[in-house]
């Protein structure tokens, strides 16, 4: 009896998780995957008269109680694959898929030379030889000379 | 960096050229009919419709063909199919026939124009338009008089009239077979 009671459980799971893993067809949600054949548009922006037929075989289909996938197939059946709403993968068409990938490509070689490009100062300051003693006294000189003459300045500038 | 940056402008310049050439329309079969020329019709094997059958332009081979590109969801296409009825009971007995290709229909809707116009000629389903496009075919309905050797002797695009049947038929037919 508790095997039944966990068989009949575990089939009611099963057929619960199905149902919310497959929700109801609807229209809009199919028109925004399928082209209007003619028109070259996605069904759901076109009026076209062929787009108004595919809108009511669609309708039809989801009062039989297809699914979605159902339905779509039954698309590709009638007009072939192009009935999606994905490009060709020949042809033009191929351009949709790789001049994305190439883009990314492109960005990803521009940030990596930029990157470089910016780590480079730094190490040039590194590699830039060690100033000559008489020059760095020289420049301590000039520099407190500079200050003194900065702070005898400043109080006058400023009052 | 610069000689990537050139490069990705070239590869983005030649494939909005290419992009370009290849959305242009296809004039030559226009172009040589025009010249007096019959180039070959293009054949491929399509499903007939309301048949689970197969059929092509080669079946046909040896008949004048008028090939016509029709769709259950194109007013004009509808308007002229009695028209190519009448025709096609006129021809069928001289060695040619009417060969409808339903472009792009749902199979359901063009059977429903077949059974109320009654059509008698047969008709292939061109059902992602690939055939038509090899016909250069897009301002449907079009029409192609194809002579019993497979060739392209004359083109209509756009609704057929029974003065245009009338003036290139006859010769077509009075070819030899």
């Amino acid at each position: 009896m508790r095997l039944l009671a966990a068989t009949l459980l575990l089939v009611l799971a099963l057929t619960a998780g199905a149902t919310a893993a497959e929700p109801r067809a609807s229209l809009p949600d199919i028109e925004d995957e399928v082209m209007c054949v003619q028109c070259g548009t996605p069904l759901s922006l076109s009026r076209a008269a062929v787009a108004e037929r595919e809108r009511a075989f669609i309708r039809r289909e989801i009062a039989r109680g297809k699914s979605k996938q159902e339905i779509k197939d039954a698309l590709v059946d009638r007009f072939g694959p192009s009935v999606l709403a994905l490009p060709e993968d020949e042809g033009f068409g191929l351009a949709a898929y790789l001049v994305p990938v190439l883009a990314a490509l492109l960005a990803l070689v521009a940030v990596i030379v930029a990157a470089r490009r910016w780590r480079r100062p730094a190490r040039d300051s590194e590699a830039r030889p060690a100033l000559d003693p008489a020059d760095a006294r020289r420049l301590e000189r000039e520099l407190a000379a500079y200050d003194r003459e900065r702070s005898g300045v400043d109080p006058a500038g400023s009052g | 960096m610069a000689t990537a940056v050139a490069a990705a402008a070239v590869a983005l310049i030649a494939l909005l050229a290419y992009g370009v050439a290849s959305q242009s329309k296809d004039t030559s079969i226009d172009d040589a009919v025009a010249e007096g020329e019959r180039p070959s019709a293009p054949v491929s094997t399509l499903p007939a419709l309301g048949r689970d059958d197969e059929g092509s332009l080669d079946d046909y081979r040896g008949e004048v063909v008028v090939l016509n590109f029709w769709a259950s969801w194109c007013p004009p296409c509808v308007e002229e199919l009695p028209l190519l009825e009448r025709t096609q009971s006129r021809i069928e007995g001289q060695g040619a026939t009417v060969l409808g290709v339903n472009y792009k229909d749902l199979p359901e809707d063009a059977l429903g124009f077949v059974r109320r116009f009654e059509l008698s000629f047969p008709s292939l389903r061109d059902r992602d338009g690939e055939y038509a496009e090899s016909f250069a075919a897009t301002a449907f309905p079009e029409t192609f008089l194809i002579d019993r050797r497979g060739r392209i002797a004359a083109t209509r695009r756009g609704p057929v009239t029974r003065a245009w049947l009338d003036e290139t038929l006859p010769p077509l037919l009075a070819e030899p077979r």
